[in-house]
Formats: C-alpha cells, structure tokens, sequence
C-alpha cells in the first residue's frame, strides 16, 4: 500500500519535470523499491505491455491459421499450436512429456547446468584475454591473429576434434558451448577497452595513478558496458552451441530432446522443447542484463537523467 | 597533512591575498625552441616550430590561436602525453623534457583538466575528487575524503558527494574536475579549452567560479582558448599564437588587478586590450584560413 501511494507520489513528480525523477537516491532500499514500483506502474500506463500482447497474439494466430485452420501444404506436418499447449499442460500426455513430468525438468536442468559451466568458464577466461588483448598492443600482435584465424570455425566443425580430445559425453558437449561465448566475451572486452575515451586514461596518470592502478580503476571498468552486451550475446550463443552439441551426443538435455522426439515422430514434444528453449534462454539473458545494471549504478542512473552529456 | 599552505587562513584580506600571490614562486614554466614535427621528419607536419614563451608562476596564462595551430600539441607536450621534436621545456629548475628525454613523465604536479572532462564516471564525485591522494598512497582513504569533502564545500559543490558525474550538470562536472586536480597540489593547473561545450550564461559562471578558486590557491594556471574575451578576463598574460606551426606571435599583458569580477567587461581599458587582440588573432585567423584550413 505504502508502495503505491510513493509511486503514485513520484508519477505526480514526473509529469511535472522529468528531472525529479533520480531524486529517490538508489542507494537506501526504500527509495528503490519506490523506483522500482514507479517504473512499473508507468510501465503498465505505457502502451508498451499492450503492444508486447498484441505481438504475441499475432503470432499464435498465425501459426494457429495456417496450421490448424487452412492446413496449408508447407505446415501439414506441423503440430498446431493448441495440440502443442494441450501436450504442454497436460497431466498425462500422449508422447510422455509436459510440465507434470520430472524428467522435463531433467532436460531443463542438465542444459542449464552446462550452459552455466561453459558460461562461467568463458566469462573467467574471456574477460581476462579481451581486457589484456585491447590494454596491451604487444600482447595483442602475438595473440589476435591466432584468434581471429579460430573464430570463425563454428562450434560444429569441432565437434569430431572435441569428441576425440574429452572423454565421455559431458566434457565434449561443455567444450562447445564454451567455443561460441568465449569468443563473443573476449572480442566485446577488447572492443571495450578499445572503446575507452584516451582523456581518462591521461586523467588517471596525470593524478598520479600507476599502470597497474589504471587498469584497475580505468581500464576495467570503464570496458564494463561493452562486457556486459558482450556477456548477453555469450549467453544466447552458448544456448545455440550447446543444443548443436546434445543433438550429436548426449542423453539428457534440451538439445537432445528436441532430436529424438523428430526421430521417434513425436511432434508435439520436439515444439515442447523448442520453447523451453526460447523461454530459459531469455531469462538467463535478463538475469545477466540485471546484473550487469546493479554492478553499473553510474550507467543506470546516468541514462534515467536521460544521458545529457 | 599539514601541507595546507598558510593562504588557506588567509581570510578575506585581500592585501594579504596579493602578498600571497608574489609569495607563490613555484610553477614556473619555461618552454624554450619547441619543435614539434608530426610523422616523419622530413614529410611531417611541423605544429609547433622554436616556440619560446615563459609561464611565470602563480599567474593566468592564456594562450590563443586558431584552431589546430598546435596549441594543444603544446599542452600535452607539458603534460606529458607526448614527446617533443627538439627544445626544452623546464618546470621550476627540473628539465620536464628536451635532449635525451623526448617526453615527460605524467604526474600530479601539473594536472590537466581537459576540454570534454574526464571525471570517470564510474565513480562518485567523492571518489573521483579524493582519487589522486589514494592512488599516490600521500594521503590515507580516510584523510583523502575528508580533504575531499572540505575541497567540495570550498567549491560550493557540497551535497553532490554521492552522485555520479553522469548526474550533475556540465558546469558543476567542470568545478568537481577542478577540485579534483587541486586537491594534489599540483605546481601548474592545464586546462584545455574546458568551457568550449559550455553555454554562455554558464561559461559566466565558471570564469568567476574559476577566478576565486585562484584567488584562493594562486596555482599557475596554463589555459588554452579560442575565446578571446574569456582570454582578456581570466588572463594575467595572453599569449597570441601564429597559425601552423605554432610559435607565439604577440604576447599581451592585462594589467588590470585580480579579484577580477563581471564588472571589468565594460571597461574601457578591458575593450583596448580586446580590440589589440582581436587584430592580432584575425590577421593569423586570415592566414589559418587562406591555408586551408584542415581541422574539424
């Protein structure tokens, strides 16, 4: 209730100067709940929601026409989507797997398990070489070239090499999903640091800071927002690699279950999984989005003042 | 920590203050046959050629030119930022650079401020100010933000402690990065055209603001324009420069008292001095012009 009224209290604000807006200091807990009830409230009086459902309406629609409507020749095979909702809710399926099923959750957990390794061991690598690639010209001749010779080889081409160099059927599918996102991670810091206007790099010597002391109070995180995009392409593509990886080997996993349920003609659930995919894939997105914004405060609050600089 | 100078009790006598002034005899500048060739020696581009002028200490020098004659490259010559062809530049009686030691080391006894500003704005204004102390290991964190703090409120810029840069306003961003370059005690303060992005009504402002800091600190200013009034206003000397290459052309003293305020820009001696510089400036501007102009 309390929430309401300070929202409704900052909106009256808002719409008389834009600028009282950050005058709710972030720091104190209740001052950010306030922002964070206010945000939304203009969030929901804002077309945007409304526009967002519209979007999704469509496209339900569209699918929901061709396939079970018109049962156009291209999409004959296709399941509809309500055959594909009513096998996703369901208590009992008919091809074994919805929501009421542990072992949906298996797949879920095993993808996300090696999404997540992979993820943090490019983060933890990455972030290091694009730092020192785009800090240091020297270590950047001996190093990019060799870099940039890999990258382009997709996460595919190595799948024979990553089964013959890792034992079983975990490592080599980690390994993979590593490739993709520890390349995405690495070039954005480079291009981070690169980014980084030379004036502060000057400031710091001139107020007495070492090499090393600007790195640490320049360098990083002034590359921090080019890490962070970097960081939300490495997730989206590590869900990309890691589903080629789990549909060459594998028994658990999204990936996985989305070939097997095409071989065993089990439609419905190959769909099933399709938009699980799509679904963990953006909240992990959102999650490393949201603490990308917490660990840059002076970037969120400079773009709520509206970025005048 | 007791390297608060005594003008710091000086209080509101201004006799006192401009006895202050001729006390202060470190931050002197002496720039002698600066050469400055951009690329290759024998295609390069000469931006600055055997420029000699002195930068005498506790005093405002405001140097002038046309865009890109190579005043810049001058300041970052001081700074440390670049190297030198051939010449000397001394600060004091230390060689900042010149034969065997083409560029100077960056330190915090000349601190620019520069023409974008370069607060970081990843950290607060506090933490921006009390930086340099912390990162030298002069001052503990402790007595870098108390200094800060005091430093902020001299300036009247008390409640932005915990804001961000990207929060105040460009002006205040100016006054912050000044306080910040000052709170080292630096000989010689840069500033690089820091008002050009500023407005007109703000740029007022700043001059005034900027004028009672040196009343306070009487630190050698070296300040870099295109705006010849800013020029006369803040200046004890102006230092007219000829187009590329750069070398002084004209050098004007303003022989009008500090504390300065508003009140000098109508005076007729203030229209003299301006009208002399406005000659002189043009004549180069002209010459900047028929040689086509490549900056910007």
């Amino acid at each position: 209730m309390k929430d309401l009224q300070s929202a409704f209290a900052g909106d009256v604000n808002v719409s008389l100067s834009p600028a009282s807006l950050p005058a709710a200091k972030p720091g104190d807990g209740a001052g950010r709940r306030e922002t964070v009830a206010f945000r939304l409230t203009q969030w929901l009086r804002s077309p945007r929601p409304y526009l967002m459902l519209v979007g999704f309406a469509l496209f339900l629609g569209f699918w929901y026409l061709t396939v079970e409507v018109w049962k156009l020749p291209r999409f004959a095979q296709m399941p509809g989507p309500t055959t594909v909702i009513s096998e996703w809710l369901s208590p009992d399926p008919t091809y074994g797997l919805s929501i009421y099923s542990p072992e949906y959750y298996q797949h879920i957990w095993v993808s996300w398990r090696r999404v997540l390794i992979a993820f943090l061991l490019a983060t933890a690598t990455g972030v290091p070489l694009g730092l020192f690639l785009g800090w240091s010209q020297r270590f950047k001749d001996y190093v990019f070239p060799v870099f940039e010779l890999l990258r382009p080889i997709p996460p595919l081409a190595w799948v024979p090499l990553a089964i013959i160099m890792f034992q079983g059927s975990e490592t080599p599918i980690v390994f993979l999903t590593f490739l993709a996102s520890f390349y995405a991670t690495t070039l954005n810091t480079m291009l981070g640091v690169e980014s980084i206007d030379v004036s502060f790099v000057r400031a710091a010597y001139c107020l007495g800071a070492k090499r090393r002391q600007v790195f640490r109070h320049v360098i990083v995180p002034g590359a921090m927002p080019f890490i962070f995009t970097g960081l939300q392409i490495s997730v989206g593509v590590a869900w990309f690699s890691l589903v080629a990886g789990e549909m060459v080997s594998g028994q658990y996993g999204l990936g996985y279950l989305i070939n097997t349920s095409y071989t065993m003609v089990q439609y419905p659930t190959m769909v099933i999984g399709m938009i699980t995919l799509g679904l963990v894939g953006y909240l992990t997105s959102a999650a490393v989005r949201v603490v990308g914004n917490y660990l840059m405060q002076w970037r969120a609050r400079e773009l709520a003042m509206g970025a005048e600089r | 920590m007791n390297a608060e100078p005594a003008r710091a009790r000086g209080g509101p006598d201004l006799a006192a203050n401009a006895s202050a002034a001729q006390e202060r005899d470190t931050g002197a500048i002496r720039i002698a046959n600066v050469v400055k060739i951009y690329g290759s020696e024998g295609a390069g581009i000469r931006a600055v050629d055997d420029c000699t002028f002195d930068v005498p200490a506790g005093k405002i020098t405001v140097v002038v030119g046309p865009s890109g004659c190579g005043k810049t490259t001058l300041l970052n010559a001081i700074a440390g930022f670049h190297s030198i062809t051939s010449g000397t530049i001394y600060l004091d009686d230390a060689l900042l650079c010149g034969p065997g030691r083409p560029q100077a080391d960056p330190g915090p006894d000349r601190i620019v401020v520069f023409q974008n500003g370069a607060l970081f704005p990843w950290k607060t204004i506090i933490d921006n100010v009390a930086f340099g102390p912390i990162v030298q290991g002069r001052l503990s964190k402790k007595e870098s933000f108390e200094k800060a703090r005091r430093m902020l409120a001299e300036s009247g810029l008390r409640n932005l402690e915990s804001n961000y840069p990207g929060e105040i306003s460009s002006g205040m961003r100016r006054r912050v990065e000044i306080a910040r370059a000052l709170m080292n005690d630096p000989k010689v303060l840069l500033l690089d055209e820091p008002y050009r992005a500023l407005d007109s009504l703000t740029k007022s402002v700043m001059h005034e603001a900027l004028l009672e800091t040196f009343d306070r600190n009487q630190v050698t200013i070296f300040f870099i324009t295109h705006d010849l009034e800013e020029a006369i206003f803040l200046g004890h000397h102006v230092v007219i420069m000829t187009t590329r290459p750069c070398r002084p052309k004209k050098i004007i003293n303003v022989d009008i008292p500090h504390p300065r305020d508003y009140s000098i820009l109508t005076a007729k001696r203030f229209r003299e001095y301006l009208d002399e510089t406005v000659e002189a400036v043009h004549e180069e501007a002209l010459k900047a012009f028929a040689a086509g102009e490549r900056e910007r």
